[in-house]
């Protein structure tokens, strides 16, 4: 039993879940009464922004943090542990949330249920403050539940037949891989008899390693399918286009990275089941790194086409988490930051894209540049992040990832050691998903930008001019994504601060005593 | 009793996956409900079954391990429950609505989001 009182600065940890969760349901109650509620979520968005920044100034500056619930210590209460990898994202997943509060706005006084929106964003929000920062798998289960429940509201949000099509895919598909992430958590404690991180780290070895490879495979499985890295990807296209752009920009920018949060953390936990998947690890990054850009290039529909280019940038975590080294996992937790942030921004562009040309179609879209060029140069911008052009935002990440690959496989440096095959393609394969990357997003910008008109359709439904933005479009619609792109370019052009974060969520991810130490468990040999 | 509840979780897993095989949502959310069923069922086996001991110490306080009840499997299937019902609810309702607005409840017939791609043009 718990007897020392609780620190308070160890509140911190859990203010980031408490906050939402209370605004969420509190909106919730006075849904009758929606005329604050956005303003009141995007305070609330704006408080967990500030407390995350400050729980990640702590966790940098003296390490890991960590709260147990209830009185009963780890590994029997539930812990929420934050190291510098979760504080980073939970950072990132409140400013991409705060962004696409601001943009919803322009909609405000058009909707006539929007009173849903803004309560279910912050559950939301709760959802994914909670996986990151969690420090205990059964924990992670309910947040991925509560995500699941939240995304499901925002998805078919005003029931149009599209959004219930799309809903269908996502929830059937989604379902199974949380039932299966159960499955993986029951043979664990069967294995372990324990589901807290820190302990799992500490109790894996001494388990049979052909239990823990399975687990780990089976968790790598369902994180797979939620993270919608190659084989088990098709759900993502089928369904993340068809709601509101801003709930497209959510649910791309947060739901798929929480996944792939999941993948890196609990493979980190074992390590030797990781080693043991690790031929099928690189397989799997190889593939999504070439398919899904090269699926991109093929796609007319404009959210679908960024829905391709957002799997290709999980086949770059996934290849961080296939070279577990300082760089490698540096270099993921980065380029997991990075997709947060560039990915939102490009569904919200693409949403004031569907605006003014009426059509999702790129074949109905044409000439864009001449009547808005600050929306082609945010595009191109954009673009630019995502392919890991130099002077933005996402070709630090790649730096990073190219490094550890290139000093793996003995590419560069002194070649003493045989060459490293796998590495080696994984290096190859992330040089070819830039240039891939580049060349879907540039068709996608001279399709809708630069060429004079749309072309020749010979559908029955013919282009419709091009519509010109209302004042509060303009103001939030633009201001909202102009911001979202500023704050990328800055951390483009300075990226020390997110690179020295970088390598201390990668130092905590590598080295898991000071994780284990901060729980208040005994060290593992 | 391990192996035979280890079997049963076995069968009712392979039900699911049969029926999540099929191309009707029905049966495929039938197959679902099958599927966190077996998965709780899985998770009860791996928590130590044993004859009716309740997990409650004496007053001494020591109590051998292997001989009670373990208490912590039965909350997290019972959460487990909370939540799939929870879920499963909403994905029936969906199913409802998806039946309704698009007319179809063969998965392959759902080609709105995806529709397929136009025919190849045969001229030059």
């Amino acid at each position: 039993m718990q007897q020392a009182p609780i620190l308070l600065a160890a509140w911190l940890v859990i203010l980031p879940v408490i906050l939402p969760l209370l605004g969420g349901a509190a909106l919730l109650m006075a849904r009758r009464h929606g005329r604050f509620h956005l303003a009141i979520a995007g305070t609330v968005g704006l408080a967990v922004a500030i407390v995350d920044g400050a729980l990640l100034w702590r966790v940098v500056a003296t390490g890991p943090v960590s709260m147990t619930m209830g009185r009963w210590l780890p590994p029997f209460g539930i812990s929420f542990t934050a190291d510098a990898t979760g504080a980073l994202f939970a950072l990132a997943g409140a400013v991409v949330t705060l962004v696409v509060l601001a943009y919803t706005a322009m909609d405000v006084e058009e909707s006539r249920d929007g009173g849903a929106f803004p309560a279910m964003t912050l559950l939301l929000l709760a959802g994914v403050s909670g996986a990151f920062l969690t420090g205990d798998l059964f924990n992670l289960y309910v947040w991925f539940e509560l995500i699941l429940i939240a995304s499901f509201g925002l998805l078919v949000f005003g029931g149009a037949p599209l959004a219930l099509d799309g809903a269908v895919k996502y929830a059937v598909i989604n379902f199974t891989a949380t039932t299966l992430f159960l499955t993986a958590l029951g043979l664990l404690y069967g294995a372990l008899g324990t589901l807290n991180m820190a302990d799992i780290f500490g109790a894996a070895p001494r388990a049979s390693p052909a239990i823990m490879a399975s687990v780990a495979a089976l968790l790598a499985t369902a994180f797979g399918i939620k993270a919608a890295a190659f084989p088990v990807n098709a759900w993502l296209p089928a369904s993340y286009h068809t709601p509101a752009a801003a709930v497209s920009a959510l649910l791309g920018g947060l739901l798929t990275k929480v996944g792939v949060y999941a993948l890196l953390r609990t493979l980190m936990l074992l390590p030797a089941s990781r080693d043991f998947l690790h031929p099928v690890i690189i397989a799997v990054a190889a593939a999504t790194l070439v398919l899904a850009p090269l699926a991109a290039t093929a796609e007319t529909n404009l959210r679908r086409a960024i829905g391709y280019l957002l799997i290709g940038g999980i086949g770059s975590v996934v290849a961080g988490i296939a070279m577990p080294d300082a760089l490698g996992t540096a270099g993921a937790v980065v380029y997991v930051v990075h997709a947060m942030l560039t990915i939102s921004a490009l569904y919200l562009v693409a949403g004031l894209v569907e605006r003014r040309t009426g059509a999702t179609d790129t074949r109905r879209m044409g000439g864009l540049y001449a009547a808005s060029p600050t929306l082609s140069v945010l595009f191109l911008l954009l673009i630019a992040g995502i392919a890991g052009l130099p002077p933005f935002l996402g070709f630090w990440p790649k730096l990073l990832l190219l490094e550890a690959g290139a000093a793996r496989s003995g590419l560069a440096g002194t070649a003493t050691r045989p060459l490293d095959l796998g590495a080696a393609g994984l290096t190859i394969c992330l040089l070819l998903n830039a240039l891939l990357t580049l060349i879907a997003g540039a068709r996608l910008w001279s399709h809708i930008f630069w060429r004079a008109g749309p072309e020749d359709d010979p559908s029955e439904h013919p282009a419709r001019p091009l519509q010109a933005f209302a004042a509060r479009e303009k103001w939030f619609g633009m201001g909202a994504v102009t911001s979202l792109a500023g704050i990328i370019l800055l951390a483009g052009l300075w990226p020390n601060p997110l690179i020295e974060a970088g390598r201390a969520a990668a130092a905590s991810l590598l080295d898991l005593r000071a994780y284990v130490a901060a729980t208040g468990l005994a060290a593992p040999p | 009793m391990d192996t035979m509840f280890a079997i049963l979780a076995g069968l009712f897993v392979a039900a699911a996956v049969f029926l999540l095989l099929s191309r009707s949502l029905l049966r495929m959310l039938l197959g679902l409900l099958l599927l966190g069923n077996g998965v709780n069922l899985l998770i009860l086996v791996a928590g130590r079954l044993t004859r009716i001991v309740p997990p409650i110490l004496p007053p001494d306080g020591a109590l051998a391990a292997a001989a009670t009840a373990n208490p912590l499997p039965q909350a997290l299937i019972l959460t487990a429950i909370v939540i799939g019902f929870a879920l499963f609810t909403f994905l029936l309702v969906l199913a409802v609505r998806a039946y309704e607005t698009l007319g179809a409840d063969d998965t392959d017939a759902m080609r709105l989001a995806e529709p397929p791609p136009p025919p190849p043009s045969l001229g030059y």
